[in-house]
């Protein structure tokens, strides 16, 4: 840097004795600058004032590398890029334009989006930034970044840097299968080694992006006028995610797809275990829309994918042998579990080769699948003595050159290392709030051994499950089923076409009779949507047997809403939707279960008595 | 009835209304509003200074081309936009142009085959045709406008071929910082174009960016992007654009055949005694490629190539002002000059063009 902190010093001898003799010739007020400007002027100084608030700049390792990040909530829960907080581990010191020096923890990490979430600790009143929409940026917009570039924020003061949106639903390709920008917006503001991790607002002040990498290419790692911000909406989608602790993956449909030649975007593989395989998609499949958006291009196909996060179902449109279809579509991890923790983990990070890469999944395609140039992550470590980035590599400073910091005592209590987290205190932090939200309602740890639940439908009959601890018996109309809970629940998916009804219901019982803690291996994934439903919901993992079973609750209300029972992967779960809660001695009954195995509805259940103290011979 | 569709909208308020606990962390309940809240989205107020309008209205005149390279740290794509509504493509004269194979694709993501129809290397810009079958949107070169120092501008380009198949090029920024002559010379900037340009304060001149459309603030044309130039002085990047007043006469040209090579079957009648390389004393490099360039490999010394000062290297761009794009076309082209007629040869060497004339010894 020394070059070129020198030319500027050359320049500025230069000039300074110019722009002094314009100021003597010029008295004040001889430029008659419009009012509306200045009114603009001033109204861009106050956005900006209050914006850079919520901007905190990150010291990793004693000071020898870090970079940027935004606060998001008043308790101090702080968006960053995960390149910038790998090297820092699970502790780092974060500073305010406040002037204050805050310790912060780790939250969860997703490697995959470059995005990690850290919490600030010490106040629950930070300022924090207001989130924007960023599906309404446009390209010619005016943005800002805010951060810490060269690590020039030794008096905890943020640079601001002002510029246009340039581009909008990038796309940027991984280095491996991590660091991948879709999606993404693209900026001539200026982004530096050391921005990364920190906010792009928009003109009104609002978050739209994450500042995180920029195309840099052969004139070194400074700013050319091409950096990039992860999209807002989409660290949306992964906000329930990024809040549970873990080592968060995004999504692949489990197909592959490119564009032909008039400009379709078609199928030309497709797992068979995927559930877009079950849901019908194959081979020559064309695909119309996903995840809400119009799909043209194979690129905007990858674009969209970027944006969701694993597990999340998410609508599809495609069209087969000239009928088109509309189903939702749950989507696989891009990594296995091992292979994500392996890769998060340590491991140096490939940087990409200084030359072109193929374009995404698009062989031998036209010119609009040409090469890219490289496009880099900014170095989170802008100008350290010991491990200054070396060209074509990521520096990680895990390796030669990191000190370990010494976490505080009064940190360590919000630190929980645990294998496939990141952070495994927030994982049961959201665990406790969901489950002790939902148990407001009533607890279910004092029922009886033994629930029984007696419908009778207006066809005549009568519909009657009884949830034992030894076996599960339903009758059904036209059909009877049973489960021995003493062997495998995997083999026992009665009734038939149910995919697993009464196993369903005996996890459903399992976890409200045992709570999380007593159930088996529980855990907080995040929030997820539910087909047909508004909103997000906040979904525990339950593994028990060979089961895996996700609980949907309500975040406002903590009401169960639905749980999916998967007896085996690649597989259709059971999916039983709870309705028509009503309390009985104290606690909220479901008496409504609608019941839905694959692409189809199974069973509407309407419990007309529930006896959560059934003996154990009303089995027979 | 108590029968509810699972598709159909959840209402919450079917629940009971709770108490929630006070969460023993004061962020428990903050991360509960947050997962409730962040699906609301509320629409930006519009920002009267946005550009967004002015950019939506220039993004259908560009458009992309890709070409040779993709070896060595070449790009093989550029930056061009369309300049009548017929589907001619303005660009920037380079080493992409050199194949037979140059792809537009244009601003909707229709990829066209685009026709080489000539070039001036002295500025550095050629001229592209693709077939559209209905106008295309396009910027007029007669209504171009001048900048002054100080103006602001917005530059459109495909740098670093960020933008593929239907995405939008990509826009900054910045303001007039010089109008200037470019000191194009050895040592300093290399490059042939030694004319006025706009030097700007914005990073325009990245890879790719050449072709690109420079704009006022009212989306209306006033320069073509320049190529990446770096003073090998003090390795400082200049980013430039050539004003549109300086190529306007170069792309009439083009426009009406003027530069275009000729094929052997041309109608004009040819001479009976025409120029060749033998008589100019000249041997080119072999045709390796279908389209090899017409490069000298060597002079035969006292041939009137010799006495005008020709050199091996030296690369042949035109002959009497029509573009020579290969062997093949020079050699045609020259079977149409008589040798009693001088012969005029613009000639790249080095970064250097020259113009020579040579004329056979009477």
């Amino acid at each position: 840097m020394k070059n070129g902190t020198g030319v500027i010093a050359a320049f500025g001898r230069a000039i300074v004795p110019v722009v002094l003799g314009l100021l003597t010739a010029m008295p004040a007020g001889a430029i008659d600058v419009p009012q509306p400007v200045l009114d603009a002027q001033q109204q861009r100084i106050e956005v900006i004032q209050q914006a850079m608030q919520s901007a905190v700049s990150i010291f990793a390792n004693e000071g020898q590398g870090g970079g940027s990040g935004v606060v998001i909530t008043p308790c101090g829960y702080a968006l960053s890029n995960f390149h910038v907080t790998k090297p820092a581990g699970d502790y780092m010191k974060c500073s305010m334009p406040d002037g204050r020096l805050y310790d912060a923890v780790i939250v969860s990490i997703d490697p995959t989006g470059d995005v990690a979430l850290i919490k600030l600790l010490g106040r629950d009143d930070f300022p924090y930034a207001t989130m924007g929409d960023s599906d309404q940026v446009r390209v010619g917009d005016w943005c800002f970044a805010v951060g810490n570039p060269f690590l020039l924020a030794t008096d905890f003061q943020p640079t601001v840097t002002f510029g246009i949106v340039s581009g909008v639903n990038r796309y940027q390709p991984p280095a491996g299968t991590l660091l991948e920008y879709a999606d993404c917006i693209q900026t001539d503001a200026s982004i530096n080694p050391g921005n990364s991790g920190g906010p792009l607002f928009d003109a009104q002040g609002k978050l739209i992006g994450i500042n995180g990498r920029g195309s840099f290419e052969k004139r070194g790692r400074v700013n050319v006028g091409v950096g990039y911000a992860i999209s807002i909406n989409q660290i949306k989608n992964f906000m329930g995610y990024l809040h549970s602790g873990r080592i968060v993956d995004h999504a692949t449909l489990g197909a592959i797809v490119s564009s032909d030649e008039d400009g379709r975007v078609i199928v030309t593989d497709v797992l068979e275990d995927s559930d877009a395989y079950r849901r019908g998609l194959r081979y020559g499949a064309e695909i119309l829309a996903f995840g809400g958006r119009p799909v043209t291009t194979a690129n905007g196909f990858k674009n969209t994918l970027g944006i969701f996060p694993r597990d999340w179902r998410v609508p599809l449109s495609f069209r087969l042998d000239g009928q088109r279809h509309d189903v939702y579509v749950r989507l696989m991890g891009v990594h296995g579990r091992e292979e994500l923790l392996t890769k998060a983990a340590g491991v140096p990070l490939p940087m990409p080769e200084p030359k072109p890469k193929p374009g995404p999944k698009q062989p031998g395609g036209p010119p609009g699948d040409q090469p890219r140039a490289p496009q880099e992550e900014i170095p989170d470590v802008p100008l350290p003595k010991k491990i200054r980035p070396q060209p074509g590599r990521i520096p990680i400073p895990g390796h030669p050159g990191q000190r370990e910091a010494v976490i505080p005592e009064h940190v360590q209590p919000w630190i929980k290392p645990r294998t496939g987290y990141a952070n495994y205190y927030f994982n049961e932090l959201h665990r406790d709030r969901v489950w002790n939200a939902f148990t407001a309602h009533g607890a279910f740890d004092e029922t009886g051994e033994t629930w029984a639940l007696r419908a009778a439908p207006a066809e005549g009959g009568e519909v009657r499950v009884v949830l034992g601890d030894q076996q599960v018996t339903g009758r059904f109309t036209g059909q009877m089923g049973q489960v021995d809970l003493t062997r495998d629940l995997g083999e026992q998916l009665d009734p038939p076409e149910s995919g697993g009804l009464l196993v369903a219901l005996h996890v459903w019982q399992r976890m409200l009779r045992l709570g999380p803690l007593q159930f088996g291996d529980v855990y907080y994934l995040g929030t997820a949507p539910l087909p047909g439903y508004d909103g997000l919901y906040d979904v525990l993992v339950a593994v028990h047997d060979v089961i895996e079973s996700h609980f949907f609750f309500e975040p406002d209300s903590g009401h169960l809403v639905a749980i999916e029972m998967f007896p085996d992967s690649g597989v259709d779960p059971c999916e039983v939707y709870f309705h028509d809660y009503r309390e009985i001695d104290g606690r909220q009954w479901p008496h409504a279960m609608h019941v839905r195995y694959g692409d189809r509805t199974v069973m509407e259940l309407n419990w007309d008595e529930i006896d959560p103290a059934a003996k154990p011979d009303d089995a027979s | 009835m108590n029968r509810t569709s699972p598709m159909r909208t959840f209402n919450a308020a079917r629940f009971p209304s709770t108490s929630r606990r006070p969460g023993s962390v004061c962020c428990i309940l903050a991360a509960a509003v947050l997962v409730g809240g962040w699906v609301t989205t509320t629409a930006p107020a519009a920002d009267p200074t946005s550009f967004a309008d002015v950019v939506a209205e220039v993004q259908p005149k560009m458009a992309k081309i890709y070409g040779a390279g993709g070896l060595r740290g070449l790009q093989a794509y550029q930056s061009g936009f369309l300049i009548s509504p017929d589907g001619h493509v303005l660009t920037s004269w380079s080493y992409v142009l050199d194949t037979d194979l140059i792809t537009v694709t244009l601003a909707d993501g229709r990829r066209l085959q685009g026709q080489l129809l000539g070039a001036d290397p002295r500025i550095e810009i050629a001229v592209l045709k693709v077939p559209v079958e209905e106008d295309v949107p396009y910027f007029s070169l007669d209504l171009a406008e001048d900048l002054e120092i100080g103006d602001r501008v917005l530059a459109f380009s495909n740098l670093f071929g960020v933008a593929m198949g239907d995405e939008p090029a990509s826009v900054q920024h910045g303001n007039v910082a010089m109008k200037t002559q470019l000191a194009a010379r050895r040592g300093a900037f290399e490059t042939p174009y030694d004319g006025p340009v706009y030097v700007l304060d914005a990073m325009t001149n990245n890879p790719g960016a050449a072709g690109g459309a420079l704009t006022n603030l009212r989306g209306e044309l006033t320069g073509i992007l320049g190529k990446e130039l770096r003073s090998t002085l003090n390795n400082t990047w200049l980013n430039y654009a050539v004003p549109i007043d300086q190529i306007t006469d170069s792309v009439e040209a083009i426009l009406a055949g003027r530069t275009l090579p000729r094929s052997v079957d041309d109608q004009t009648p040819k001479p009976a005694q025409p120029w060749t390389l033998g008589l100019l004393g000249v041997r080119l490099i072999p045709n390796v490629l279908p389209n090899t360039p017409p490069f000298v490999d060597a002079v035969v010394s006292g041939s009137p190539a010799a006495d005008v000062g020709m050199q091996p290297d030296d690369l042949i761009l035109f002959i009497n002002g029509r573009v020579a794009p290969s062997r093949q076309n020079l050699l045609d082209e020259l079977s149409f000059i008589d040798r009693i007629d001088p012969l005029h040869l613009t000639i790249q060497r080095g970064i250097q063009l020259l113009e020579i004339t040579v004329q056979q010894a009477p």
